[in-house]
């Protein structure tokens, strides 16, 4: 089978067309550092580029500049004392990051979550997916020059942290799972807030979307832009709306359902082209689809305890009984001095976040601290196509590309 | 699905063994068939998405030190995962592993990431550089003899690091890393840092601060 891919491009025809030129018309290639600081690269994304005039002969991703070594410090604490770490990777939607690390550590454990709790993180996961979505549009609209789109995008997104804050007491690093639960249950009226948070979102969704979907210079800067044929997708590892836009129909929640998603209805929106504005449109369509979600957990929402109540060596008990029982003292202070009892053995869990296929690997030989963790950030799959995709493009396709690919840097160098 | 396709794994490559998991059909094979396996998993079982790859580290002195692991994902049978897990060849200090960027082009910044962290060179990559740290870093910070503190090295830009004098440090740990039961690690011997708390001592007296100095 051939591996070796190529990007059909009319910008990659000239680019050879000039190199074919006589001697005396060759030009001189130039080399320009795009970031780390640099509004269209989202975080601290450094392309170093090689240009013959504005068509790019060579493109290398330099990452790298937020790393913290976080698979290291995991190895270092317990399980609990590395969810606030998780928020910190993809820092758009930290509640869907939140959830993956817990479920891949309960399923090393062999533990199960009540419907309550996995119902709440899905509720939650679902609006971390719109915030995540909404900053991702916004950014993109605003490289390829729509301004407004943006600003109601961050009204949007205010509102969600506004209700993230009621629930979590943050309004991003929520760290809101625990290992076998999560850190407390909806407070009153709350799916009520979140329920008149849809009803007014979905105008408003539709109103940005028109603002781009038939706008000129939105799709004279995005139709056939930056195409990524489904092959190569796959051959890259592109996950969640990339590779959707792609046309491959992966998505985590309905193929392998976790927490309980294969109880709710929704619909996987896939591309035909893979290129710039199909990216666009499989994420607002995915909006939609993450509002039909939250309606339908909002609306049956079972009732039960919020945590695995049997599980005495992982989640810790409720404070007021730490407080006045002498066996739930002795739980609480084992959990948080030795971390939550976890068996020995190997677990790879995989969770559909906004950016993509976000996977713990796990590692343990017993005990509260995991003996290796490795983190599969969708982030970093998907930047690896850039080196490829990028040659023959324009240096103003690169700035729609990147929009369009939607990555975040804390998870990519971790 | 995946339990079959590694039941047929197993048939075609006689030498593979079942490994344990705690959740998706894993097995280990030589690393002779490696690339192979891997090859088999995808062409013959849809197998074409290579979600992951990295090492683990199994300490000093451990034989085989280092085993690399591949998690794959069928996009078409969807839901059926396969872990493949080999043990490296070659010495501690330089473990190999032959590279699958001919199977998968997608594997490229896997690799780079697992020989930049861990110190695991690729036999076959197009281009085996660092890439969360940076080109000319000296250790593999991964590894489990690296302390968390990180050790001190000279700055990667070589003229400022001349004119300025500054290196990069190892982090104060302040007291950490706070963890009750490091699993087997000796956290005294591992972090020499970790009790060093001369970042809280006072030798100056409070009305010898600079401050002091400059209201006066």
């Amino acid at each position: 089978m051939a591996t070796e891919y190529s990007f059909p491009d009319s910008a990659a025809k000239s680019a050879a067309g000039a190199k074919a030129a006589p001697a005396e018309f060759q030009t001189e290639t130039m080399s320009l550092s795009m970031g780390p600081s640099h509004p269209s690269t989202h975080g601290v994304l450094r392309l170093q580029m090689e240009l013959d005039g504005e068509i790019l002969t060579k493109a290398d991703p330099v990452i790298g500049y937020l790393h913290r070594g976080d698979e290291k410090i995991a190895e270092n604490m317990t399980y609990n004392q590395f969810v606030p770490y998780t928020d910190r990777l993809d820092y758009l939607a930290p509640l869907a990051n939140n959830m993956a690390y817990a479920i891949a550590v309960e399923r090393l454990a062999g533990l199960k979550v009540p419907p309550r709790c996995e119902a709440i993180r899905v509720l939650t996961a679902e609006m971390a997916r719109i915030s995540s979505h909404l900053m991702g549009l916004g950014a993109f609209a605003l490289d390829v020059g729509a301004w407004s789109v943006l600003l109601y995008c961050l009204e949007e997104r205010e509102k969600l942290y506004k209700l993230f804050e009621e629930l979590t007491g943050a309004r991003f690093t929520t760290s809101y799972t625990r290992i076998g639960g999560v850190t407390r249950d909806i407070p009153d009226g709350w799916l009520g807030r979140v329920n008149t948070f849809c009803d007014q979102f979905l105008p408003i969704l539709e109103e940005m979307l028109q603002l781009l979907t038939r706008n000129k210079i939105f799709m004279d800067r995005t139709v056939g832009i930056g195409v990524i044929p489904k092959d190569v997708a796959l051959a890259y590892g592109l996950t969640g709306p990339n590779l959707r836009g792609s046309g491959v129909a992966l998505d985590l929640r309905k193929d392998k359902p976790y927490s309980g998603y294969e109880q709710w209805e929704f619909d996987v929106p896939v591309g035909t082209k893979g290129d710039c504005y199909d990216r666009y449109l499989v994420r607002g369509e995915e909006m939609r689809q993450s509002v039909r979600i939250i309606r339908q957990v909002a609306a049956k929402m079972p009732d039960g305890p919020w945590y695995a109540v049997d599980a005495k060596r992982i989640f810790a008990p409720p404070k007021d009984k730490v407080l006045s029982s002498m066996e739930e003292l002795i739980q609480n202070f084992m959990i948080v001095t030795e971390g939550p009892q976890i068996p020995a053995g190997e677990v790879y869990f995989e969770a559909e976040n906004p950016k993509g296929i976000l996977g713990f690997f796990i590692v343990s030989k017993g005990g509260g601290v995991p003996y290796r963790l490795k983190i599969r950030s969708p982030s970093f799959c998907n930047l690896s196509i850039l080196q490829k995709m990028c040659v023959g493009c324009l240096i103003s396709d690169v700035v729609a590309i990147l929009g369009s690919l939607d990555f975040v840097m804390g998870e990519c160098d971790r | 699905m995946s339990a079959d396709a590694v039941i047929a794994l197993k048939a075609k490559f006689p030498q593979a063994t079942d490994r344990a998991s705690a959740d998706h059909p894993a097995v280990n094979v030589p690393l002779a068939d490696l690339v192979a396996a891997l090859r088999y998993l995808r062409d013959e079982w849809a197998f074409d998405l290579l979600m992951d790859v990295t090492a683990i580290d199994w300490a000093e002195g451990a034989s085989p030190r280092f085993t690399v692991v591949y998690h794959l994902l069928s996009s078409t049978r969807a839901g059926s995962y396969v872990r493949v897990a080999a043990p490296c060849a070659g010495t501690e200090a330089k473990p190999t592993a032959p590279s699958v960027v001919d199977v998968w082009p997608g594997a490229n910044w896997h690799e780079r990431e697992c020989y930049d962290l861990m110190g695991v060179t690729f036999e076959g990559h197009p281009d085996l550089r660092r890439i969360l740290m940076w080109d000319g870093y000296p250790y593999h910070p991964l590894r489990k003899e690296f302390p968390l503190a990180g050790i001190e090295t000279d700055l990667p830009v070589a003229d400022i690091a001349e004119a300025t004098g500054t290196r990069v440090i190892a982090a104060p740990m302040a007291g950490g890393p706070f963890v009750a039961s490091p699993g087997e690690v000796n956290l005294t011997e591992a972090e020499p840092r970790a009790k060093d708390e001369s970042w809280a001592d006072r030798t100056a007296r409070p009305d010898q601060t600079p401050l002091r100095q400059m209201k006066d």
